[in-house]
C-alpha cells in the first residue's frame, strides 16, 4: 500500500504518495516533485549537497524520512526567492562562486539559515554553519566571501 | 595550429542559412565519420554559430562544462570576432558531430573524430576554430553590409553588432544582414583580431552559467528526466574485474517500485521507477560473485613488489642524458631517496550517471560526459549500433576532473535500457560505487639517486618509477602504450619536460599494475611527478646547504625552463620568500610545468605538536601565455590548489583483498571551508604558445607544502598523504 502525505514546500501544499515511507525527503522533491534543485551527493549527511529548510531550519534531506515532515514547511533552493533575487543569490553571482556549481544550491541554503539568525557572522560563524558542506570545486573562499558581501547588503537593507 | 584544421582551405568552413533565416557557421572534419551529414546541406550543419535574423547570436559548442568555465571562454573568443556585444551571446550545447572534435586529440582519430573535453585544452586547443568562425562571420557581415549600403567594402567595419560605413556613420544591423551574409562566399583566410585590438578577451567577465547555478535550474546528468523513464542502480562485484557467478533477484522484486531485475556486463541492474526502491532492490539482492584474482591483491603487498622491481634490471627509458651511472659512481656526494604516492579517487560532486534510451536501430544518450565521441565508439562497439545512429546529449557537470573522460557510466545505462526492454532508464551510482568503482590516479613507488658536485648543484639524476598505467586500462588510447611498458602519462612531467639543468639524467619507468582501474586524474602523471621532482630537488638543495628558492633558480637556467624561472622568481616575490613570517610558520617553494602552462607556489604552514597541519597561505604564480579570462583563471587556480591540497592531506585509496577500504566522504575526507587557505593567483602572461588552466595548478602545492614542513620540522614527507602521527613531536 502506497501511504500518501501531504507536504509543504516552497509554500505550496503538495500531496505525494510514496511506496516508503522511510523515503528520504531528498528522492521525493527530485522524483515526485520535480524540484531537482537539492542535490544527491553522498547520501549519509556528510557533504550538505542535499540541504533544504524545515520549518526554517537547515536540514539534510537525504537523511530526512519523508514522513517525518508531513505538514511542516519545507523550503528548497527553488522556494528561497522568487527570480533568484535572494542577497545570497545575488552575492554569488557577483562573486562568481559556482564552478560545476553541483553543491551550490546546499550551500546556499545553508548560508540562508545563518544569515537568517545572524546579520553579520563573522568567519568563524560562516565556517561552523558551513562546515557540514564540501566543495570538491574548491570554491570556499569565494562562498565566504559571499556570505560576508549578502550580510552587507541584508544590512542595508537590498 | 592544429594539423587538420588549417583555415587557409575553406573546405573546412561551412556557411548556410539557418532555419527560419540567419547566418551559420560550422566546421567539418573531411575523412572523419559523420561528414557526409555534415556537408548535406545548410540546415544540417552543426553550427559554431549562428545569427539570427532578429540579430541574436548563438554560439554552439561541443565543450563540456564541468566549471572550468569553458563555455564562457569560448563564448567570449566568438563574441570579440564577431564584435558583438557579449551579453547578448547566447550558449547552446551541441550534440555530437565531428565539427566538434577536439584538435588536440587529432592524433587519435583511427577510432572516430574526438569530440572530448580534457588535457587543459578547450581555449588553447578548440578556441582558435571558435575564434576562425567568429572572424569569417565577420567578414560576410562586412560584405553583406557594403553590399546592402552599397559602398566601398574596405570602408566598412564591424562594432558591437552592426556594419558600419565609416566615412558617413551609416550602419545597418547583423540582424538584418544575416540572410544576406549567408549569401556570401566563406572568406579563404578569415583574419582573427590582433591582440591589441581586444576588447572582451583578457578582461574579467562574468559568466553565463552563474545565475542558472544559483537558482536551481541548472540541468546536470542526475537531473534528466524521460517520458516512461526508470531509474536502476548496479549492484558491481567488490572486487575489481570480478564477475557474477549466480544471483537471485526473488528478494529484490518484492521491493515495492522494482521493476525489472537485469544482468550486464558491470554487474545485476535494478531497475524501478525511483532512486530509493532500485537502492533498496540492490540492497536485496542475493549474488554470488565469481572474485577473480585481483582478490589476493592488498596495498601493502603492492606496495612491497613495487619496491622490489624498483631493484630490478628491466625498466621502459623515458629520458637519458650523458652517463648517469658514472657521474653517481664518483660524484663526490649522493643522495638517495625513496617516494611512495597512492590511488586518488576523482570525487565529482554528482556521482556518476547517466540516462540512455536504447531502441534497436538507434541510441540516445544524456550525460553529464567529458567524452562524447568515446561514449559513442563504445556503445558502438558494445550494441553494434553504428555511431551515425548514436546521440549524446551533454548535461552540465557536477565536476569532471577526468573520471568522465571513461565511458562505464554510460555503458551501465545503455546495457540497462537494452536489457530492460528498450525502455530509458536513468543509472544512478551511489556515492559508495563512485568511490569504490573509479579509475584511480596511479599509485607509484619512486626511487631517487643523485650525485652533487663540489658547487653542492647535481651532476646526475636517476628516478625511477614502478606503478599502474593508465593506458593499460583506457583503451581508446591503448595503442599509445609502448612495447616496453612505457606508458607516457605515468612519466609525465617527470621524463617528458625536465626542466632541471643537470647533465647526465635517466628516468625510466617499470609499468606494474596488479588489477587496480587507473585512469585521468586532473593533471594526470604530473600530479604525482610535480610532487617527486619537487620534492627530491627539495632535498638536494638541503643537502647543498642552499637556498630552496636560489637553488631552483639556478637550476632554470636552460631556455626552455626560462618562463618556468620566471613565475619562480615572480612568486618568491609576491610571497615575500626570506622575510619573516608569525612564529612557528614556515614557507616551502616548488615549480611544475603541465599542459603547456608553467605554474610556482608558496606555502605558508605551521605544524602543531600533535602533528596537524595547517596550510595559512599559498601564493601561485602562472604563465598560461595569453588569457582569455582572468576571473576564471583565478578561480581555476583556487580550485586546483584545494584539489591538490586536499589530496596530499587525506587523499588515499587503500586495497583489501581487491576491494577498495573507503566508502563515502566519511572515509575518504574532503577538505572543508575551514581548512580552505587564502589563496592569492598572480597571472603572467609570458610569450610563447598559450597553455592550459584547468590542470596546471594542481601540481606545485603539495611539494610546496611538504617542503614548508620540512622547514617547519626537519623531517621530509617522502609518502602521500601527510599524516599527523609522521610529524607528532
Ligand atoms: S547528500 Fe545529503 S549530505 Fe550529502
Ligand atoms: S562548485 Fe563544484 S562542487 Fe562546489
Amino acid at each position: 500500500m502506497a501511504t500518501s502525505l501531504t507536504l509543504n514546500v516552497n509554500g505550496k501544499s503538495r500531496l505525494i504518495s510514496v511506496d516508503d515511507p522511510d523515503t528520504p525527503l531528498l528522492w521525493v522533491l527530485r522524483e515526485n516533485l520535480g524540484l531537482t534543485g537539492t542535490k544527491y551527493s553522498c547520501g549519509i549527511a556528510q557533504c550538505g549537497a542535499c540541504m533544504v529548510h524545515v520549518n526554517g531550519e537547515p536540514a539534510l534531506s537525504c537523511i530526512t524520512q519523508v514522513s517525518q515532515v508531513a505538514g511542516k514547511k519545507i523550503t528548497t533552493i527553488e522556494g528561497l526567492s522568487r527570480d533568484g533575487g535572494h542577497p545570497l543569490q545575488k552575492a554569488w553571482i557577483a562573486e562568481e562562486v559556482s564552478q560545476c556549481g553541483y553543491c551550490q544550491p546546499g550551500q546556499i541554503m545553508s548560508a540562508a539559515a545563518l544569515l537568517a539568525k545572524n546579520k553579520n557572522p563573522s568567519d568563524a560563524e560562516i565556517e561552523q554553519a558551513m562546515a557540514r558542506h564540501i566543495c570538491t570545486c574548491g570554491t570556499y573562499n569565494r562562498i565566504r566571501k559571499a556570505i560576508h558581501a549578502a550580510a552587507a547588503m541584508t544590512r542595508k537593507g537590498a | 595550429m592544429d594539423a587538420i584544421f588549417n583555415p587557409k582551405r575553406r573546405t573546412f568552413l561551412k556557411v548556410g542559412a539557418a532555419t527560419g533565416g540567419g547566418l551559420v557557421i560550422g566546421f567539418y572534419l573531411p575523412g572523419a565519420a559523420g561528414v557526409a551529414e555534415a556537408a548535406t546541406g545548410p540546415t544540417k550543419l552543426n553550427a559554431f554559430v549562428k545569427i539570427g535574423a532578429d540579430g541574436k547570436v548563438t554560439f554552439v559548442t561541443g565543450t563540456s562544462e564541468m566549471g572550468q568555465g569553458a563555455h564562457n571562454a569560448l563564448a567570449m573568443m566568438i563574441a570579440e570576432e564577431l564584435e558583438v556585444d557579449f551579453k547578448n551571446v547566447r550558449i547552446e550545447q551541441g550534440g555530437i558531430d565531428p565539427a566538434f572534435a577536439n584538435p588536440r586529440y587529432i592524433g587519435f582519430r583511427a577510432v572516430g573524430g574526438f569530440q572530448a573535453t580534457g588535457g587543459s585544452s578547450s581555449v588553447r586547443n578548440v578556441g582558435v576554430r571558435v575564434r576562425y568562425a567568429g572572424a569569417a562571420a565577420r567578414f560576410m557581415l562586412i560584405s553583406a553590409g557594403a553590399e546592402k549600403m552599397k559602398e566601398l567594402r574596405s570602408e566598412c567595419v564591424a562594432e558591437n553588432g552592426y556594419v558600419v560605413h565609416k566615412p558617413s556613420g551609416r550602419k545597418v544591423s547583423y540582424g538584418a544582414l544575416a540572410n544576406d551574409a549567408a549569401r556570401q562566399v566563406a572568406p579563404d583566410d578569415p583574419v582573427l583580431k590582433q591582440p591589441s585590438e581586444f576588447k572582451i578577451i583578457g578582461k574579467a567577465t562574468p559568466r553565463h552559467d552563474t545565475p542558472p547555478k544559483v537558482t536551481g535550474k541548472a540541468l546536470y546528468g542526475l537531473d534528466v528526466k524521460r517520458p516512461g523513464m526508470l531509474i536502476a542502480t548496479v549492484a558491481k562485484c567488490p572486487v575489481f574485474g570480478g564477475k557474477v557467478k549466480s544471483f537471485s533477484a526473488d528478494r529484490a522484486l518484492k521491493v515495492k517500485g522494482v521493476k525489472k531485475v537485469v544482468q550486464i556486463s558491470s554487474g545485476v541492474a535494478v531497475v524501478a521507477d525511483g532512486f530509493w526502491a532500485a537502492k533498496k532492490g540492490r540492497d536485496a539482492l542475493e549474488i554470488t560473485w565469481d572474485e577473480g584474482p585481483v582478490a589476493k591483491v592488498s596495498s601493502p603487498g603492492m606496495y612491497q613488489s613495487w619496491a622490489a622491481l624498483a631493484k630490478g634490471p628491466t625498466a621502459a627509458e623515458r629520458l637519458k642524458t650523458g652517463d648517469v651511472a658514472t657521474a653517481l659512481a664518483t660524484a663526490a656526494k649522493r643522495v638517495e631517496s625513496v617516494y611512495e604516492v597512492p590511488f586518488l579517487a576523482h570525487v565529482c560532486m554528482e556521482p556518476m550517471n547517466a540516462t540512455a534510451h536504447f531502441k534497436g536501430d538507434s541510441v540516445e544518450i544524456w550525460a553529464p560526459t567529458q567524452a562524447q565521441s568515446w561514449n559513442a565508439h563504445w556503445v558502438s562497439q558494445l550494441t553494434g549500433v553504428p555511431t551515425s545512429a548514436i546521440t549524446v546529449h551533454t548535461t552540465y557537470l557536477g565536476g569532471g576532473f577526468g573520471r568522465r573522460l571513461e565511458s562505464d557510466y554510460v555503458l551501465d545505462a545503455v546495457e540497462t535500457s537494452r536489457a530492460a526492454g528498450n525502455v530509458p532508464v536513468k543509472v544512478v551510482w551511489t556515492r559508495e560505487d563512485d568511490l569504490q568503482h573509479d579509475f584511480y590516479r596511479p599509485a607509484s613507488h619512486n626511487v631517487f639517486e643523485a650525485a652533487l658536485g663540489a658547487d653542492g648543484m647535481p651532476t646526475a639524476w636517476r628516478h625511477r618509477i614502478v606503478g599502474t598505467s593508465i593506458l593499460q586500462y583506457f583503451k581508446t588510447f591503448g595503442h599509445f602504450l609502448r612495447k616496453d611498458g612505457m606508458d607516457p602519462t605515468s612519466a609525465q612531467g617527470a621524463g617528458d619536460y625536465f626542466p632541471y639543468d643537470i647533465p647526465n639524467v635517466l628516468v625510466d619507468y617499470v609499468n606494474n599494475n596488479p588489477g587496480v582501474p587507473s585512469g585521468f586524474w586532473r593533471s594526470v602523471g604530473n600530479t604525482q611527478n610535480g610532487f617527486l621532482l619537487e620534492s627530491f630537488v627539495d632535498e638536494l638543495a638541503h643537502a647543498a646547504g642552499k637556498d630552496p628558492y636560489q637553488y631552483r633558480r639556478q637550476l632554470f637556467s636552460k631556455p626552455h625552463a626560462a618562463r618556468l624561472r620566471a613565475v619562480l622568481d615572480l612568486v618568491a616575490e609576491k610571497a615575500g620568500w626570506g622575510k619573516p613570517l608569525p612564529a612557528g610558520v614556515h614557507r616551502g617553494i616548488a615549480a611544475h610545468f603541465a599542459y603547456g602552462s608553467y605554474c610556482a607556489q608558496v606555502a605558508e604552514v605551521s605544524v602543531a605538536r600533535d602533528g596537524k597541519v595547517k596550510v595559512h597561505r599559498v601564493v601561485a604564480a602562472i604563465d598560461p601565455g595569453w588569457i582569455v579570462n582572468p576571473a576564471t583563471v583565478e578561480r581555476q587556480i583556487e580550485g586546483a590548489i584545494f584539489y591538490g591540497l586536499t589530496a596530499a592531506l587525506y587523499g588515499d585509496i587503500t586495497i583489501k583483498n581487491g576491494r577498495v577500504e573507503q566508502s563515502n566522504f566519511d572515509n575518504y575526507k574532503i577538505l572543508r571551508m575551514d581548512e580552505m587557505p587564502k589563496v592569492e593567483v598572480h597571472i603572467l602572461q609570458g610569450k610563447g604558445e598559450q597553455g592550459g588552466i584547468g590542470e596546471p595548478g594542481v601540481n606545485p602545492v603539495a611539494p610546496a607544502v611538504t617542503n614548508a614542513i620540512f622547514a617547519a620540522t626537519g623531517k621530509r614527507i617522502r609518502k602521500l598523504p601527510i599524516k599527523p602521527e609522521m610529524l607528532r613531536t
